[in-house]
């Protein structure tokens, strides 16, 4: 039987390692437009400053794309080393949208990066700019279509289990493209990226104008940045709602212990700002609630409610208990696959099968299952509500930060006097790492708050992992943590001595 | 929609067709990365090194990370069960992996030769190990690999990483490293000139040869030494994939079936040898373009060889041969086929027109006075 102990290890490994390269994708993705506004009043203005702007800030670019490409080779890689089962489970239908992102995305941002780098001079004005174009879109496309994959993980749809294969197979490609939940992650997180891009440009304008150090491109690149960063600010928050919106249709649990609603509430439920959380005795101390609002969210109405912790808990142990008869049937059904009553049977069964699989992780036979066991596999269903529910709020108030300080920037820019305006570039030099912190907070509430599962409701992050040692885990933990912690050291020094230095003249020859 | 025996046949092509690509197109910046610490004397000829494959590398790796995903999206089976049993094996090749980005993009952007060398270190690690470890796997893969499935279908490796270390194995690492090497050095006496030209055009001539004759040493021990694999049950290819559905006898001379059954396919080793005496030869006749298609034509002639040899089989187990994946076995759903086909028919040739075009662009001699003259945007 698969250890615990190995299943934390692989989990955080893959949680190390997924933040660490989401470290370097915001930044990516928010860059690569604002190079192409750039670049665009270049190509329409032929004023040579913003053809210097648009190298200065992809040199910087170019140092946090190396990373993310770094950290992104082990990605795409580690769903085999490391959740063999999950990829043998749902790689009919997950590893679809990974290979149509190497066809489609990463060739693109990869082949066009070398020519936006080193095409300066080889071509035409027009051409430079499509190739920088083309680069965005293809760094965009992969942010689609690994949350396409992604999405799926959240709501599965478009698939069904096949008794003959093990796993799960698509039935529907479409509706896996096309899953709501997929669509509102991915608007959600390029506009999370765009406002890294922002703010990375709006911090560091600030800093030089602070200093009087480069002040033609750090006025033009504050207003760009401003401009872009409250476009972006406000779509985060607008289409954060949407996603909060399909979450709640999708995930009830999630959004449940996001708002650490322990009880259905009557509709519309109010959506709680702050509360005292206890929960081992399932409730709050006290709370403070905004009458309506999480209601109006989750649902789109005035009416439908959204299920609080306790009852998710009551109809998951139903599921729980006919998953038992799922497992028991599919065993039965692998043994003797021409079975007809068999199949009948397990066909009315497999809804539960997943809720039945979660109980993998204290028995490994059915018929071994007790009342308590059932008791902590029901317990399982609903992840822990603290991380989530202030995870959740950090993240929200970040994204309100942004909004104000974007808004102020922009207003100033507009105006004409943010040059003059101190506070206003000291409040952008010190907001320069939030954005991390916020993306960073995103991923967080988006997977832990989808345990036990890896695929939501289909199969438990406890059966995904690779029947690998213990102590093979912990050396390559240690190995990754080595070298990402050298990398990061050796990037941050460039970064900064480039930040430092600023746009060079080197091509005023 | 293709029938699915039709399209399981499609995806062991174009599997095949992804690694070849991968080994053509990542397989030079590798080759020139091995290469760098030997043909580029000094800091400024290691530029001109660098830069040969300083626009292009990024892309290319895409190869790689792309035939990962489609592994994943075409053989799951395949894709769990070999990257986590080679666990250590893929983990050598990832982090190696890791200097090459830093390493292209970071080097140069430092002015002290003590950082510039450690890169090229990295650069150097990063260009060799990989085709080691993958002509080792390819190896273990011919063997027969120790693992085998629970009831649930869950994958265990029962070997060890050293284990996949033996004779045989390691002798397949080293034609494939000496074959990659030799197409970074054709690849490099075609874009650059003078001294390092002349270098690359020796290493082109030593590590094809040693290429060949390590090849024709693995082919002679792979008749007499190795057993093959054979399925023992009746076949429906067309069945839904399920790896314990059959059974597998390790058979001597099994990996020489297809050949006896099908004498063209000589033709895919035959065609290492050819291309790869054709790419020397070209290569020192100074026409390296054309030498670079033939050095492309010897890496597909010897992975190809790699893949008829065992067809249909695709990773056999050695310890409990029903467990061995096959193209028949291992594939996902039939859907899943025809979507990624699809996919791969209209993405592939889009793919390796705008790589050509990016070819364009940067094409020319790579020289020290392009180098001296950028100093401070190259790599």
């Amino acid at each position: 039987m698969i250890s615990n102990q190995l299943v934390d290890l692989s989990r955080l490994q893959f949680a190390a390692t997924a933040l660490y390269h989401f470290l370097f994708v915001p930044l990516t993705l928010g860059m690569t437009w604002i190079l192409v506004i750039m670049e665009s009043v270049y190509v329409m203005t032929n004023k040579p400053v913003y053809r210097d702007m648009t190298k200065f800030w992809g040199k910087l670019f170019g140092i946090n794309f190396a990373l993310g490409v770094t950290t992104g080779i082990t990605m795409e890689f580690q769903f085999g080393t490391n959740w063999a089962y999950y990829s043998h489970y749902v790689g009919d239908i997950f590893g679809a949208p990974l290979a149509i992102e190497g066809l489609m995305a990463f060739f693109l941002e990869s082949t066009f990066i070398g020519l936006f780098f080193f095409g300066w001079g080889r071509l035409p004005k027009a051409q430079h700019l499509m190739v920088t174009i083309l680069m965005a879109i293809g760094t965009n496309l992969s942010a689609l279509w690994i949350l396409i994959a992604n999405g799926w993980m959240q709501n599965p749809v478009g698939s069904d289990f096949s008794y003959v294969t093990m796993r799960m197979e698509m039935t529907d490609f479409w509706a896996v493209l096309f899953n709501p939940v997929a669509q509102a992650k991915f608007v959600h997180t390029v506009s999370a990226g765009y406002v890294t891009g922002s703010m990375f440009v709006l911090s560091i304008s600030s800093w030089y104008l602070l200093k009087g150090r480069h002040i033609e491109i750090a006025r033009r690149s504050f207003r760009i940045a401003a401009a872009f960063g409250f476009a972006a600010a406000c779509s985060a928050i607008v289409l954060g709602d949407e996603s909060g919106y399909t979450v709640g249709d999708a995930q009830q649990s999630k959004i449940a212990a996001m708002e650490a609603m322990w009880h259905t509430e009557p509709a519309p439920a109010p959506l709680t700002l702050i509360a005292d959380i206890d929960e081992k005795n399932q409730k709050n101390d006290w709370q403070i609630d905004m009458p309506y609002v999480l209601g109006i969210i989750g649902t789109r109405s005035l009416d439908k409610q959204l299920p609080g912790i306790i009852e998710i808990k009551a109809k998951n142990r139903e599921r729980i208990v006919n998953g038992i008869d799922a497992v028991k049937t599919l065993e039965a059904l692998r043994a003797d696959p021409n079975n007809d009553a068999l199949k009948a049977k397990f066909a009315t069964e497999k809804a539960d099968l997943g809720y039945g699989l979660l109980l993998r992780k204290y028995v490994s036979n059915m018929d071994d299952v007790t009342p308590a066991i059932i008791d902590q596999a029901v317990n399982d269903t609903v992840p822990h509500v603290a991380p989530l529910f202030w995870g959740f709020r950090a993240m929200v108030g970040l994204g309100f930060s942004f909004f104000f300080l974007f808004g102020s920037a922009l207003y100033a820019s507009i105006r004409g006097n943010f040059e003059k305006k101190k506070w206003l570039l000291k409040w952008a030099l010190l907001w320069l790492p939030f954005p991390w912190i916020a993306c960073e907070l995103g991923w967080f509430v988006a997977e832990y708050g989808r345990q036990p599962w890896t695929i939501f409701g289909v199969l438990p992050t406890h059966m995904s992992v690779s029947a690998l040692s213990v102590g093979s885990l912990y050396g390559s933990i240690a190995g990754f943590l080595g070298f990402y912690t050298v990398l990061l050291v050796v990037e941050m020094y460039l970064m900064i001595k480039f930040a430092r230095l600023g746009p060079v003249s080197h091509d005023h020859h | 929609m293709l029938s699915y025996v039709a399209l399981k046949v499609i995806w062991w092509v174009l599997v095949g067709v992804l690694l070849i690509g991968f080994a053509i197109m990542d397989g030079h910046d590798m080759g020139v990365g091995t290469l760098l610490p030997f043909v580029g004397k000094g800091d400024v000829e290691r530029r001109v090194v660098i830069n040969s494959v300083a626009p292009h590398w990024d892309g290319n790796q895409v190869w790689f990370i792309t035939a990962g995903g489609a592994i994943f999206a075409a053989w799951p089976a395949v894709y769990a069960t070999a990257f986590s049993g080679f666990y250590w094996a893929m983990l050598a090749v990832l982090w190696s992996l890791f200097f090459r980005p830093v390493g292209f993009d970071y080097r140069s952007k430092i002015n002290n030769q003590v950082w510039r060398k450690t890169w090229d270190i990295g650069l150097f690690i990063g260009g060799f190990v990989p085709p080691v470890i993958f002509g080792v796997a390819f190896g273990n893969l011919l063997e027969g690999v120790p693992f085998h499935f629970d009831e649930n279908l869950m994958p265990y490796y029962t070997g060890t990483f050293w284990a996949l270390l033996n004779p045989f194995a390691l002798v397949c690492g080293l034609v494939s490293s000496a074959m990659i090497t030799c197409h970074g050095a054709v690849y490099l006496s075609h874009r650059t000139e003078g001294d390092i030209q002349r270098r690359a055009k020796m290493a082109a001539t030593v590590f094809g040869l040693v290429a060949l004759v390590l090849f024709a040493v693995a082919g002679v021990w792979l008749a007499m030494g190795i057993d093959g694999y054979t399925i023992t049950s009746a076949l429906n290819p067309g069945e839904l994939p399920n790896p314990l559905g059959k059974t597998v006898a390790q058979t001597p001379g099994a990996w020489l079936e297809n050949y006896h059954r099908m004498p063209i396919a000589m033709a895919v080793p035959a065609l290492a040898f050819v291309a790869g005496l054709g790419a020397i030869a070209l290569v020192r006749s100074g026409r390296t373009l054309l030498g670079f298609v033939a050095s492309s034509l010897m890496l597909a002639g010897i992975i190809g060889t790699a893949g008829v040899s065992m067809f249909p089989f695709v990773m056999p187990s050695s310890s409990d041969p029903t467990s061995s994946l096959t193209v028949w076995d291992s594939t996902s759903s039939h859907l899943t086929l025809n979507i990624m086909f699809w996919a791969a028919v209209i993405f592939v040739p889009i793919i390796i027109f705008y790589t050509r075009w990016a070819y364009n662009v940067m094409s020319g001699k790579v020289t020290v006075d392009y180098i001296v003259k950028n100093q401070d945007t190259l790599y």
